[in-house]
């Protein structure tokens, strides 16, 4: 029987993905000197799933590399090894490098055996080296560090190769359940893992099998008492066992001659008893001499990312109780549905009030399937903000500043869509904060600041909006060398007089960086108005508070979803387009004393103080139905598109909605100066504009 | 001209009948539709539905022959007309114009599109040996999307290529 295995593939990778981060996660919470072990643990089961995967799937490189790690953490949490920055920095490299091999091998490429060769051998190095209890002068002499490991030797003495006695082993009885077999499990697998620990032999009790004509060759009635000549640890032995642990009873008693103490181990170890030891792990982070330290203080959790994957399908992950609430609403549907079929089947007069009652429910209903199907969408912001913990690690250490991220409403959702097109420019924003905005530890102290800086990222939302902040108490903006330096590139005129908010959004503008010296983190001035133009092109807008000397704070504002959008509907001829309410100013009537005339052609019409360029929607369209209107005939939309204004010209306004945008490339493709379609309640379709590709499409 | 048309037809089910009785694993099945004169067939599998003409929301700036796009159940369908892209009749819209929904693509990636086309005539089972390489024209006329010719009751039948026919369409970005 052979199974088709590539058809898991893509789950096996997303759960990989998602260990991966749960092992960055984890890492990176990791706080040394006070380790908590159930951290390890789940780091620890992470790596352990990848590596029982990948070698069900044959990825043996990957098995084989995640062993090393699986043994390095084995050992941590059994507490036989000291978790050092070190270790978990080479950790984390691992991680990274899991993450290369497990990309390559999704995309069909070669592994790069190189950097896997490396990292190997530094994980190799960190699992031989002198960092393992017994015989360490430790690396990063932290007094932190000395917590606990001594003592609880002797709990895992069981362990300890030099413990060896001749007879060592365990005596194995497995007794499988009957569905042992449909859970996927097979019991050969496991005796085959047993085998590689030592001499194995078996018993088969057959005694329970029945009869040929009643046997379900489904079901596993065999049960089997096994020997196992090893010095693996009955923790090894369990694990092997730990796939099938609820779907068999299962007793692992030691051989012949049993050791001394024969707990079974409880993987936490216990802070040491010794005094000095509790007195230091009171004393934590800050008396590590280590240099720069990122404490992070939320990394959130087990963070299933939906992870970019270079493979065009994506998933996503629903919470079960969203999906359970659909069903409610679908259900809700289906009996309204039926009542007013019963209402419909003998229709008589009297029945209308009925029938409108069962309307407005079917309404009602409908709008609350609408908006749970919504909510399905909706991905915690977390999703992103994951990612940060280990930039800022990653960064801070690099720059040799202390900075701690804090989390805040890492909770606060947002549409899918969202959360897949914020992170770069979130990226970006906080390596800015990170390269530019904290000052080196030096420099903070001097300015009377704590030594560590603070970048703080925030999420909640705001009528219908989510907003996303980026707060640091850095050296804030200095708005006149802003100011000058605008001058000195030529994007503001010598003599402008700008508002300190003009002034600050002057980072905005292409080809502006203040930094004085070029670093790989940023500061290359093409950054800050690709992070405008994508955060507008997801329908939000950034702003920026800056005090000098006191930090910044960037404000994201984003649209919940991208889905729904608030739309104007406008008659063009025939035809009816939709304008985003966001981009609409107002719409006026024009007389033809405001009108002008540019060069002969180009139609302008004066708005308060402004003249403003008039697009004809009609002519820009080729619409060629209706009768030509003219510019004081019809009404004038006024817009913001690329942060300018304009006026369409549209022959009538005829009402606002709220439209479920859909995608005209799905089965088409893109349209300059469209940026969707929608359906209308009669059932045709209407295109929703791109103002600002509409205002680039009237000047060329 | 429709009765015409239903010789045809009469005349294809016979040949399709006949085909079937010696039904091997080599035959294809194709919708055969009729575009002014000429006749053309597509993979029947790429065929998801058959439609009568509907308005279309027309799309700004595109090639004269891609009329617009119709919501169907919730999509929204480029509908294009073949006889405009092959320049072969006057493009003339009644309830009895055909838009045939095709597929195209394969995995994640299929797009829907509709095709209108004068009249839908049969389903014709070929022979995979009867298909004849479509001859070059040179640059007189384009056979990029013709995937071959079969001859059908004497009659000529071109077979179209579905993916080029809509890969075409987004690559002529330019064409208007």
């Amino acid at each position: 029987m052979s199974i088709d295995m590539s058809q898991f593939h893509q789950v096996f990778f997303e759960e990989c993905f998602e260990g991966l981060e749960a092992m960055e996660s984890g890492l990176l919470s990791l706080d040394i000197g006070d380790i908590d072990p159930e951290a390890i643990n789940t780091i620890f089961r992470a790596a352990h799933s990848i590596k029982g995967g990948s070698g069900t799937f044959g990825f043996t490189v990957v098995a084989e590399y995640t062993h090393i790690m699986e043994t390095l953490l084995d050992e941590m949490r059994d507490g036989r090894r000291q978790v050092t920055k070190q270790a978990v920095d080479v950790l984390l490299g691992s991680v990274d490098c899991l993450r290369e091999m497990l990309t390559s091998i999704q995309n069909e490429e070669d592994v790069n055996a190189e950097s896997v060769a490396e990292h190997q051998s530094a994980l190799e190095t960190e699992l031989n080296g002198d960092s393992s209890v017994n015989e360490k002068p430790n690396v990063a002499a932290t007094p932190a560090t000395n917590n606990a490991p001594p003592p609880l030797q002797s709990q895992d003495e069981e362990d300890e190769e030099p413990e060896i006695e001749e007879e060592q082993g365990w005596k194995i009885s497995f007794c499988p359940y009957l569905n042992l077999l449909k859970t996927g499990n097979d019991p050969v697998r496991l005796f085959r893992e047993l085998s590689a620990l030592g001499q194995l032999t078996s018993n088969v009790n057959i005694q329970d099998v029945p009869n040929f004509n009643e046997l379900d060759p489904e079901e596993c009635n065999i049960s089997w008492d096994l020997v196992l000549v090893s010095d693996a640890s009955e923790s090894t032995v369990r694990e092997i066992f730990s796939w099938v642990e609820e779907d068999c009873e299962l007793e692992i008693s030691p051989l012949a001659k049993p050791k001394k103490k024969k707990k079974p181990k409880i993987a936490a170890p216990v802070p040491a008893p010794t005094p000095v030891v509790i007195e230091t792990k009171e004393v934590i982070a800050p008396v590590l001499a280590t240099p720069p330290t990122t404490v992070v203080k939320k990394a959130s959790s087990d963070s299933d990312s939906a992870k970019n994957a270079p493979k065009a399908s994506s998933s996503i992950r629903v919470d079960t109780d969203k999906i359970d609430t659909l069903i409610n609403m679908v259900g809700e549907v289906v009996i309204t549905q039926s009542m007013l079929g019963l209402i419909g089947e003998n229709f008589t007069m009297d029945k209308v009030g009925q029938l409108k009652r069962g309307l407005a429910q079917l309404e009602r209903h409908t709008r609350d399937l609408q908006q749970s199907v919504m909510n399905i969408r909706m991905l915690p912001i977390s999703f992103v903000f994951s990612r940060f913990p280990r930039l800022v690690h990653d960064i801070s250490t690099k720059l040799n500043k202390k900075i701690t991220l804090k989390l805040v409403g890492e909770n606060t959702e947002v549409d899918k869509a969202v959360v897949e097109l914020i992170n770069d420019p979130l990226v970006h924003l906080i390596r800015n904060s990170l390269d530019h905005g904290i000052e080196m530890p030096a420099e903070r102290i001097a300015a009377g600041k704590p030594e560590t800086g603070t970048i703080e990222l925030k999420a909640y939302h705001r009528g219908g909006h989510i907003v996303i902040e980026i707060i640091d108490d850095g050296r804030g903006m200095d708005k006149s060398k802003l100011l000058a330096k605008a001058i000195e590139k030529g994007l503001v005129e010598e003599s402008a007089i700008l508002t300190d908010k003009q002034i600050l959004e002057l980072i905005f503008m292409p080809g502006f960086s203040t930094a004085e010296q070029l670093s790989d983190i940023s500061g290359r001035g093409v950054g800050m108005d690709v992070v405008r133009r994508n955060i507008q092109s997801l329908g939000g807008n950034i702003d920026i508070i800056s005090e000098l000397g006191k930090g910044s704070t960037i404000a994201i504002h984003l649209p919940l979803t991208l889905a729904i959008l608030d739309g104007q509907s406008v008659a063009v001829g025939d035809e009816t387009y939709i304008v985003p309410l966001v981009s609409i100013i107002e719409s006026i009537n024009i007389t033809e004393k405001m009108l002008n005339k540019v060069a002969g052609k180009g139609e302008t019409f004066k708005l308060r103080n402004e003249y403003l360029p008039i697009i004809r929607m009609r002519e820009i369209f080729n619409v060629k139905t209706g009768a030509a209107t003219k510019p004081n005939e019809g009404v004038i939309v006024v817009v913001e598109g690329q942060g300018a204004l304009c006026g369409f010209l549209v022959d009538e306004l005829l009402g606002q909605q709220q439209v479920v945008i859909k995608s005209l490339e799905a089965n088409y493709r893109r349209v300059e100066g469209v940026s969707g379609a929608t359906i209308l309640g009669d059932g045709s379709v209407a295109l929703i504009l791109d103002v600002p590709g509409l205002v680039r499409l009237s000047v060329c | 001209m429709s009765e015409k048309n239903e010789n045809e037809i009469d005349a294809l089910e016979e040949d399709n009948s006949a085909k079937k009785s010696s039904d091997t694993s080599t035959i294809i099945q194709y919708l055969s539709f009729v575009l002014g004169k000429e006749e053309y067939g597509v993979d029947i599998l790429r065929v998801q539905e058959i439609r009568s003409w509907e308005p279309v929301s027309r799309v700004p700036n595109v090639p004269f022959y891609e009329k617009g796009v119709v919501n169907l159940r919730g999509a929204i369908v480029p509908i294009i007309d073949l006889r405009e892209r092959f320049s072969l009749s006057k493009p003339e819209y009644t309830p009895l114009t055909v838009v045939v929904v095709l597929q195209t693509g394969s995995g994640s990636h299929t797009r829907i599109m509709g095709v209108v086309v004068d009249s839908v005539s049969d389903v014709i089972s070929i022979e995979r040996t009867d298909i004849q390489s479509a001859p070059d024209f040179g640059t007189k006329v384009s056979n990029e999307f013709i995937n071959g010719l079969v001859s059908v009751n004497e009659r000529m039948v071109m077979l179209l290529d579905v993916d080029k026919l809509l890969l075409l369409e987004t690559l002529e970005q330019n064409d208007y």
